[in-house]
C-alpha cells in the first residue's frame, strides 16, 4: 500500500495491552455480526442490517485513539464504530430488535443509532450524510475551544457525493479537528469502484483540499492503529484535518446476513481472495507468534465475548416494545431541554 | 396594540408619538437588533452565511455583527448550501445554536438533504435524546427581473416535513419577536423573510422578547369576508382591504405568522364570522400553505363558507424576468380585492 502522507511522525510501537486491546474489539465487532447474522432468520430483528464483518481493523485501530469526550460518525454500516466507542451491545441489539429500551427508543433501527455520552450524535444513512455533521461536531469543539475531535466514518461511495467535498473544503479552510476514515470496501451497494470513480485513490481528493492523507492497508489493525495514531496526534494538536483512507472489503451482500456472490453482485473469487486476509486470523496469528497471547488465551477471549453478547441478545429480546403510540410523538424537541 | 398594527406608509408612524415610549424600525433593522441581541445573550449563537460580514451584509440584515462579534461568531462560508446545513446541524446537535443565512429561498433546494433528511428527524430518530437548534433564514426575492431563480417562495416544500417550523415575519415586531423564539427554539426553524418587507416600519421594543409560534393574529378586523394573507401579502391584503372599505366591503385580514405550527383556530373563528374566505401566499399555489389553510377550513366544517374559496398565489409558472412579464405575473392588492369580490358574487368591476 502506498503512503503519501508528508507529515506523518513516528508513533511508538503499541503496547502488549493496546495490542490485546485491539484483538478484542475486532473479535467482539465480528462475533456482534455474527450473532446478528445468527438471529436474523428468526425474523424478530425487523430491520435492514449493513454488516461490517470484513472491515473490523478499520474500526479498532482508529477509535483506539479517540478518548470518552470526541465525536464519531458513521454511517448505515455503523455496529462496528459504535461497539468500539464504547456503547452497550444490548443497547444496540435492542433498538434493532425494535424495543423500548434501544438507544433510540426503538425508532432509529440499525441505521440510525445513537449514544450522546460516547459522543455519537446520530447515524445518517444517507450516503455522504454524516460527514457534514461530523466536521460540524469539530466545529462547535473548535468554538468552544474544546480539546474534542472528530473522527468521521465513511464509505468510498460517499466520496463521490457532494457534501464529501464540501466538507473536507470547509475543515480544511478552518483548520478543524476532524480525522476523516475512508473505509474503502470497493463497493457502493453492489457498484464497484471502478464503475464509479475515474481516478479510484479516493485520499487524492483529501489531498487536493491541503489535508494531509494516507492510504493503508484496512485489513491490517496495526497500520490502522499506526496511521490513525498520526492523524489523531494531527488533528488534537490543532493543525487541522486529517484523511486516512482505509483499503478494505466487506464480506456479506450490502445489505442483510448473507453472502451475495450467489446472486451474481460480485465474484466470488474475489471475496475468497478478500477472506484470505480476514482482519482478525491475521492479527490472531500475528499475536499468537509474537507471544502476546496464546492460543488458550484467544478462546478465552472470544468466549467471554460470545457469552457477553448472548446475554445482550437474550436481554434485548426480552425487552418491551414501545407503546404505539409513541409513533408520532417525539416529533418536536420541546421549549425547554 | 401599537406592536400589531401594520403600516402602510412610514408616515402613518407618527400617530404615535414618540411621548408614548415607542420606538419606530424597519423590518431589517429589527432582523439586525434581533441577532445582535440573540449573540449578546447566548455564546452558544453563532451566524453563518454567504456575505454575512460583506460590505452589503445581507441586505443590512447582518450589517456590522461581524465587526462587532468577530470571525468566530459571524462566519462567511464557502458556497456549498447542502454541507454548511449539514455542519450547521451538526454543530447544533454538539450544543451550538447556529443562525444560517441564504440571501435568497431559491438556494434552500441545494440544502433538501440536510434539512428534510437530517435535522427535521433528527430529535425523533434518536428516540428524543438529540436536538438540532437550528435557525435558517431565507430571503424572498422579488423585481429588477429577479427572474426564475432569485425570486421563489419555496416555503410549500417544506410544509409536509415533520419535525420542521416555519414562520414567515410580516411587520418589524414580528421579525424581532419571532427571529429571536427561533432562536430559542430547541427544533430547526425555517424563517421565510420577503425582501420586499425590508424597508417596511414598526414599532418595536428594544429590549429582547419572543413571540411564540402558532399564534395568527386579526391584522384588520372585518364582517364580510376573511383574507388569510401570508407575509409580504399581508400588505397587499391590507391595501385591498382599504380599498374594499371605500366600496362598503369589510375585510378581516388575519396572519398567520408561522405556517407550522398554524393557528386554524384564529383562522377558522374568523371564517365562522365572515362565512368567506380568501387565501393570498407569496408562492405557487399547488400542495402549499394556501392549500391547507382550506383544507383546515374544509375538514371542519365545509358549511363555514357561504361561497367557494379562492386562493390568492403566483401562477402556475415560473418567474420571468422582463418587466412587463413581471408586472403580468404578480398577483397583489388588486387581485386580493377581486378574489374578495368573487366570494361575495361582485363584480370586480364595479
Amino acid at each position: 500500500m502506498s503512503t503519501s502522507s508528508d507529515c506523518a511522525p513516528a508513533s511508538p510501537a503499541p503496547s502488549r495491552d493496546v495490542l490485546r486491546g485491539l484483538l478484542e474489539t475486532m473479535l467482539f465487532i465480528r462475533l456482534f455480526e455474527e450473532k446478528i447474522v445468527a438471529v436474523y432468520p428468526d425474523q424478530d430483528m425487523k430491520c435492514p442490517v449493513h454488516l461490517c464483518i470484513g472491515q473490523e481493523a478499520v474500526a479498532a485501530g482508529v477509535i483506539a485513539h479517540l478518548r470518552p469526550g470526541d465525536y464519531l460518525t458513521s454511517t448505515h454500516r455503523n455496529h462496528g464504530h459504535c461497539l468500539a466507542k464504547g456503547v452497550d451491545p444490548g443497547i444496540l441489539l435492542a433498538e434493532f430488535f425494535g424495543r423500548a429500551s434501544g438507544c433510540c427508543r426503538g425508532k432509529g433501527g440499525s441505521m440510525h443509532p445513537m449514544s450522546p455520552e460516547h459522543g455519537i450524535l446520530g447515524t445518517s444513512a444517507i450516503v455522504g450524510g454524516g460527514i457534514p455533521h461530523g466536521v460540524g461536531h469539530a466545529l462547535a469543539a473548535f468554538l468552544r475551544g474544546q480539546d474534542a475531535i472528530s473522527a468521521v466514518f465513511f464509505g468510498d461511495g460517499a466520496s463521490e457525493e457532494g457534501s464529501f467535498h464540501e466538507s473536507l473544503n470547509f475543515a480544511a479552510l478552518k483548520g478543524l479537528p476532524v480525522v476523516f476514515v475512508c473505509e474503502n470496501n470497493h463497493y457502493a451497494t453492489n457498484s464497484p469502484l471502478g464503475a464509479r470513480q475515474p481516478n479510484p485513490d479516493v485520499h487524492r481528493r483529501a489531498q487536493g483540499y491541503g489535508i494531509p492523507a494516507e492510504r493503508l492497508d484496512g485489513n491490517d489493525v496495526e497500520a490502522v492503529y499506526a496511521a490513525a495514531g498520526r492523524a489523531a496526534a494531527h488533528a488534537r494538536a490543532g493543525l487541522g484535518p486529517y484523511f486516512l483512507e482505509c483499503v478494505t472489503y466487506r464480506w456479506k451482500g450490502h445489505v442483510g446476513p448473507d453472502c451475495d456472490y450467489e446472486k451474481g453482485c460480485r465474484p466470488k473469487d474475489e471475496l475468497f481472495d478478500w477472506m484470505e486476509r480476514c482482519p482478525v486470523k491475521r492479527f490472531q496469528s500475528r499475536i499468537e507468534d509474537a507471544g502476546i497471547m496464546d492460543a488458550a488465551g484467544t478462546q478465552a477471549m472470544i468466549a467471554a465475548i460470545s457469552a457477553r453478547l448472548d446475554a445482550a441478545v437474550a436481554w434485548a429480546r426480552g425487552e418491551k416494545y414501545p407503546d404505539a403510540a409513541e409513533a408520532v410523538l417525539g416529533v418536536y424537541a420541546p421549549a425547554e431541554v | 396594540m401599537p406592536w400589531t398594527k401594520v403600516f402602510l406608509a412610514k408616515e402613518d408612524l407618527a400617530c404615535f408619538g414618540p411621548g408614548e415610549g415607542l420606538r419606530g424600525l424597519t423590518f431589517v433593522q429589527a432582523l439586525l437588533e434581533a441577532q445582535t441581541q440573540i449573540l449578546e445573550n447566548d455564546p452558544s449563537a453563532f451566524v453563518i452565511g454567504e456575505g454575512v460580514n460583506d460590505s452589503g451584509g445581507v441586505f443590512g440584515s447582518t450589517l456590522g455583527l461581524a465587526d462587532r462579534f468577530g470571525p468566530k461568531r459571524v462566519m462567511d462560508m464557502p458556497i456549498a448550501e447542502n454541507g454548511l446545513t449539514g455542519i450547521a446541524a451538526g454543530a447544533a446537535a454538539a450544543g451550538m445554536r447556529p443562525i444560517f443565512v441564504h440571501m435568497r429561498m431559491d438556494f434552500l433546494p441545494m440544502c433538501m438533504d440536510q434539512i428534510v433528511n437530517h435535522a427535521a428527524k433528527w430529535h425523533y430518530m434518536s428516540g428524543g435524546a438529540l436536538t438540532v437548534p437550528l435557525v435558517i433564514r431565507s430571503i424572498i426575492g422579488r423585481g429588477w427581473g429577479s427572474a426564475a431563480q432569485h425570486s421563489q417562495g419555496l416555503h410549500s416544500l417544506f410544509l409536509s416535513v415533520p419535525g420542521l417550523k416555519i414562520i414567515a415575519p410580516s411587520t418589524p415586531y414580528d421579525a424581532k419577536g419571532l427571529l429571536m423564539e427561533a432562536a430559542a427554539d430547541n427544533n430547526p426553524v425555517l424563517v421565510v423573510e420577503h425582501r420586499w418587507l425590508y424597508g417596511s416600519v414598526g414599532y418595536v421594543p428594544e429590549a429582547p422578547y419572543r413571540e411564540p409560534f402558532g399564534k395568527a393574529l386579526v391584522r384588520r378586523p372585518g364582517r364580510d369576508c376573511t383574507v388569510v394573507a401570508i407575509s409580504q401579502m399581508v400588505y397587499e391584503a391590507m391595501r385591498a382591504a382599504a380599498d374594499l372599505e371605500a366600496q362598503g366591503v369589510s375585510v378581516e385580514v388575519v396572519d398567520p405568522r408561522s405556517l407550522k405550527p398554524l393557528d386554524t383556530e384564529t383562522i377558522l373563528a374568523s371564517v365562522r364570522r365572515t362565512g368567506r374566505l380568501v387565501v393570498a401566499d407569496v408562492a405557487c399555489p399547488m400542495g402549499g400553505a394556501a392549500s391547507e389553510i382550506m383544507a383546515a377550513v374544509l375538514e371542519t366544517d365545509p358549511g363555514l363558507l357561504a361561497a367557494p374559496a379562492v386562493r390568492v398565489s403566483f401562477p402556475e409558472a415560473p418567474t420571468p424576468c422582463s418587466p412587463v412579464l413581471e408586472e403580468a405575473y404578480y398577483p397583489g392588492a388588486r387581485h386580493i380585492a377581486g378574489a374578495v369580490k368573487k366570494t361575495l358574487g361582485l363584480s370586480d368591476h364595479g
